[in-house]
């Protein structure tokens, strides 16, 4: 059991609308997932489903060896997850934050003071450590997301557009960290609709109105559609158009 | 254990993190309750009144004088005509005119039921008015079975001697207090708990929380318990405050009072839970707080209008409103000095609206955040 994700089938229906229909896929522990899509393609309530914030229709799912339905508690324990509002308290200071969050997910006293002393070490945020976290710029607060989000070494961590807003060097910088914790063995599985990004996974699946229509590392997928662009093969694949 | 005090913990720096909450917590209720206590009294001093004496008499005169010494009155103007009265009124100080007609004392030595004297008051302001008549017949009343001779009861006079229990001198903190208590208590249970709880949906924190280990249980007590803590604490000072500073009596058991404070508190705090799932933003919970609880508890609790004045239909309604039973209980205990034995009505019926309010809140908040 070395697959980080599994989704045979996996379905949700809000009413009549169909939300994700009957998508499967594996993700492999350690890799970089992209999960692209425009707006309202299926994306986010595929990746809520495998965080537990949805309950599916029907289909099957595990993440991180745990069946959704059954063993929610095994997976809260063993996943991240950080939205696209980067989900910090902004009337708290950066450290104040850092130790919530451990302390949620259950460290002790000791761990939480060497985690919480090597984040701010890592990140540079020594200077504002107990500054609130409303003060910092937006490209901090998302590397401290990220972070905290992390906190708890989890298998796997799930990463719902988290890049939204942020200038091209802050985002670079940004995957410089997610590149470092594939590297130490965390799965990571993002969701994004900028395609310079997609660029940057191991694989990617591009969702469109609630299934999957590709699958693949980028270099094949573009191999497959014949476009030099990341962008070319969404164009192709969600408006039906060629790009260029 | 440890993962729900690291969020109570962090509960608590938000609290005390946010100046303005803090002193919403704790300005609100001691302004409140110096508000309703001193400057909010229907208790009448000194009113001004003016007298038109077109008897010039002994007896218009001793009664007058007997007015002005009671403290009730404070003499501002001598009219010397009918005509003069609607314009005394209307330059809007005086609230009382007393006329005395012509050939009163006459009258009245003769123990004429001719006798009359005319008061008229200013009812634009309706409870003054009202009192302001009252006192001044009292006074009237009394002067005429001083005046009359040993031995001669006047035909068919009943001596009425009213007696206040409970409250002799009519305070009114007596009456305020416990509604202040009532108010402050839901509006910051209430209010409080449901603002946070959609301030974390609104900064999307609610997602993490409930990806994380934490149950709902234990988000939802998490939120729960710091508040229920800081209003019991507010409950404290309000007593403390109505005892030491308002001189209103603690003749019941401060055990029961207490208990019963943090009843209430609790009954507060599911509200707040129920508005919470249901807003989904800090300003929907706010609205929905002050609209949904504050009113109805201000105008049919019978903090400020009695119940028994009211419509058949809103003497009803006011039925539900927990902050009744609450202030029934709390006048019970602090100024009657009445036990459970007396006060377990109220007292049920408050622990069946909390149980009540909390498994349907709890019911609620599962699917919604489920979204």
């Amino acid at each position: 059991m070395d697959k980080a994700v599994t989704t045979h089938k996996l379905t949700k229906k809000f009413g009549d609308f169909v939300a994700t229909d009957e998508i499967t896929f594996e993700v492999a522990q350690g890799e970089i997932f992209g999960f692209l899509g425009a707006n309202g393609a299926g994306k986010t309530t595929a990746m809520r489903m495998l965080c537990g914030l949805l309950t599916p229709t029907s289909g099957e799912a595990t993440v991180a060896g745990y069946d959704v339905y059954t063993q929610p508690e095994q997976i809260k324990q063993r996943i991240g997850y950080m939205s696209q509002r980067f989900s910090l308290y902004e009337d708290l200071t950066v450290r104040d934050n850092i130790r919530f969050y451990g302390g949620i997910y259950g460290l002790s006293r000791a761990e939480l003071k060497t985690k919480s002393a090597s984040i701010i070490r890592e990140l540079g945020l020594d200077s504002v450590a107990d500054a609130l976290v409303e003060s910092l710029p937006l490209g901090w607060k998302q590397r401290l997301a990220f972070s905290v989000a992390l906190i708890h070494d989890p298998k796997v961590v799930f990463l719902d557009e988290p890049t939204g807003g942020v200038d091209p060097i802050t985002r670079r910088q940004f995957w410089d960290k997610i590149y470092e914790a594939a590297h130490n063995g965390t799965t990571i599985f993002v969701t994004t609709h900028y395609m310079d990004e997609a660029e940057y996974c191991d694989r990617v699946s591009i969702m469109v109105d609630g299934r999957i229509k590709a699958l693949d590392t980028p270099t094949e997928l573009k191999r497959t559609y014949g476009v030099d662009s990341m962008d070319g093969v969404f164009q192709i694949l969600a408006r039906g158009t060629s790009g260029k | 254990m440890k993962r729900f005090l690291a969020f109570v913990k962090k509960e608590f720096f938000h609290i005390l993190r946010d100046r303005r909450t803090l002193l919403i917590l704790f300005g609100m209720p001691l302004a409140m309750v110096l508000l309703f206590g001193f400057a909010l009294t229907n208790e009448i001093k000194n009113a001004k009144i003016a007298v038109l004496d077109l008897d010039h008499g002994p007896h218009s005169r001793q009664i007058t004088d007997r007015l002005l010494s009671s403290g009730y009155f404070q003499l501002i103007q001598n009219l010397n005509a009918s005509r003069d009265i609607e314009p005394a009124f209307r330059r809007g100080k005086v609230k009382l005119v007393v006329v005395f007609p012509p050939n009163f004392s006459q009258d009245f030595a003769r123990n004429d039921t001719e006798a009359q004297v005319q008061l008229l008051a200013d009812a634009s302001e309706q409870n003054t008015a009202i009192s302001l008549t009252n006192y001044a017949t009292n006074i009237i009343q009394n002067y005429k079975s001083e005046q009359a001779p040993p031995g001669t009861v006047a035909p068919m006079q009943i001596d009425v001697q009213p007696r206040m229990v409970f409250n002799p001198e009519l305070r009114g903190a007596f009456v305020f207090v416990p509604g202040v208590m009532a108010m402050v208590l839901l509006l910051v249970s209430a209010l409080m708990t449901s603002v946070t709880i959609a301030r974390e949906k609104e900064m999307g924190t609610m997602e993490v929380l409930m990806v994380s280990p934490l149950s709902q249980l234990q988000i939802l007590f998490g939120k729960v318990l710091p508040y229920l803590l800081l209003s019991f604490i507010n409950g404290c000072v309000i007593i403390a405050l109505g005892v030491f500073l308002l001189g209103i009596p603690l003749n019941g058991s401060l055990l029961l009072l207490l208990a019963e404070t943090l009843l209430f508190t609790f009954l507060s705090l599911s509200l707040g839970l129920l508005i919470s799932t249901i807003a989904d933003t800090q300003l929907v919970a706010m609205f929905a707080s002050l609209l949904v609880l504050l009113m109805p508890t201000i105008f049919l609790s019978g903090f400020i209008f009695p119940i028994e004045s009211m419509p058949r239909f809103l003497q009803f309604v006011s039925n539900i409103i927990p902050a009744k039973y609450f202030i029934e209980i709390v006048k019970g205990i602090m100024i009657k000095g009445i036990g459970l034995d007396l006060l377990w009505k109220p007292t049920l019926l408050l622990l069946g609206m909390s149980a009540f309010l909390m498994a349907v809140s709890l019911r609620n908040l599962k699917p919604r955040l489920n979204q």
